[in-house]
C-alpha cells in the first residue's frame, strides 16, 4: 500500500516519532556536572598551593595543565567521547574540550601520515579558539589602550 | 564560600552553552569561539579579574578564561612597550596550556589507535 501525503502532512507524521530533545534535563545535568568540574578544580588548586607552596596564579596554571593531560589521556582511551554524550557541554566548555579537540584530531588523522595527517590537521577544531581569541585580543586591546590607556 | 561560587559560575557557563546548543543550530565549535570572545570582552574593564577573585579556579577552567588570559598577557606587555607590546605578550600566559596540549596529543596519537 502506498500512502501519498503532502510535505506538511509528512512533517506532522514524523514529528510524532522523532524523540523530543530533553532541554530541561540537559540544562540541569550540564549545570551540576560543570559545577562539579569547577568545584574540583578549585579544590585541586588549593591542594597544589598547599603541597608545592606555589602562589595562587601559578597553581591555577598547574590546574589547567592537569585537566588538559587528563582529558587528552581519556580521549586517547576512548572514554571521553562516552562521557561527552552523557554530560554534553559540561566537558566541552571547560579547557578539557580544547584538549579533547586537539587529541581527537591528532588520533583521527594519524593514518594519513605524520606531516600531512597530524601536522596539517591537529588544529582543525582548536584553531577556531586560537584564531578568534587572537583577533579579539587585538580589537579589545586597542579599545582598552584608547579608553583606559593600559 | 569560594567553593560555592566556583560551582555556581562554572555550572552556569556550561548551562548557558548547553541552552545555546539545544535551541539554535550552532555547533560546539561556534559556542567555544563565542565564549572565548566573551571572555576577552569581559577583560576590557577588568570584570573577569573580579570574577576570578571570587570564583577562583571555577572561573579559570571554562574556555572564557582563555580569552581573559590572552588579553591579560597582551595588556601586561602593552603597559611596558606601548601598542607594540600587544603582539609580544599575547600568548605569554596561555603558552603553557597550548604547548602541553599539543605535545601530549602528539605523543598519545603515536601510542594509541583511534576507537570508534
Amino acid at each position: 500500500m502506498v500512502i501519498i501525503m503532502s510535505d506538511e502532512q509528512y512533517q506532522k507524521f514524523i514529528k510524532k516519532y522523532t524523540p523530543k530533545p530533553k532541554k530541561l534535563i540537559n540544562a540541569i545535568t550540564t549545570f551540576v556536572a560543570g559545577g562539579l568540574v569547577g568545584l574540583s578544580s578549585e579544590i585541586l588548586l588549593e591542594l597544589y598551593e598547599f603541597w608545592f607552596n606555589l602562589p595562587r596564579k601559578e597553581s591555577g596554571v598547574l590546574v589547567i595543565l592537569t585537566l588538559i593531560v587528563i582529558a587528552s589521556i581519556l580521549t586517547a582511551l576512548g572514554v571521553f567521547d562516552i562521557c561527552v554524550t552523557k554530560l554534553k557541554s559540561a566537558l566541552i566548555i571547560p579547557i578539557t574540550g580544547f584538549a579533547h579537540s586537539i587529541t581527537s584530531a591528532a588520533l583521527e588523522y594519524r593514518t594519513e601520515g605524520l606531516v600531512l595527517g597530524i601536522g596539517a590537521n591537529i588544529f582543525k577544531l582548536a584553531g577556531t579558539v586560537i584564531l578568534y581569541g587572537t583577533v579579539a585580543v587585538y580589537i579589545f586591546g586597542i579599545i582598552r589602550l584608547l579608553i583606559i590607556g593600559g | 564560600m569560594i567553593y560555592v561560587y566556583a560551582f555556581l559560575f562554572c555550572g552556569l557557563v556550561c548551562m548557558i552553552s548547553q541552552i545555546i546548543l539545544d535551541n539554535t543550530k550552532l555547533t560546539p565549535g561556534h559556542v567555544t569561539s563565542l565564549f572565548v570572545v566573551i571572555g576577552a570582552f569581559l577583560d576590557i574593564f577588568g570584570i573577569y579579574d573580579r570574577i576570578v577573585l571570587y570564583c577562583g579556579a571555577g572561573a579559570l577552567v571554562p574556555i572564557t578564561s582563555f580569552g581573559h588570559l590572552l588579553v591579560h598577557g597582551a595588556m601586561d606587555m602593552a603597559n611596558d612597550l606601548g601598542p607594540l607590546g600587544l603582539s609580544f605578550g599575547i600568548f605569554n600566559l596561555t603558552s603553557a596550556g597550548i604547548s602541553i596540549a599539543i605535545t601530549v596529543a602528539f605523543i598519545l596519537c603515536l601510542i594509541f589507535k583511534p576507537k570508534h
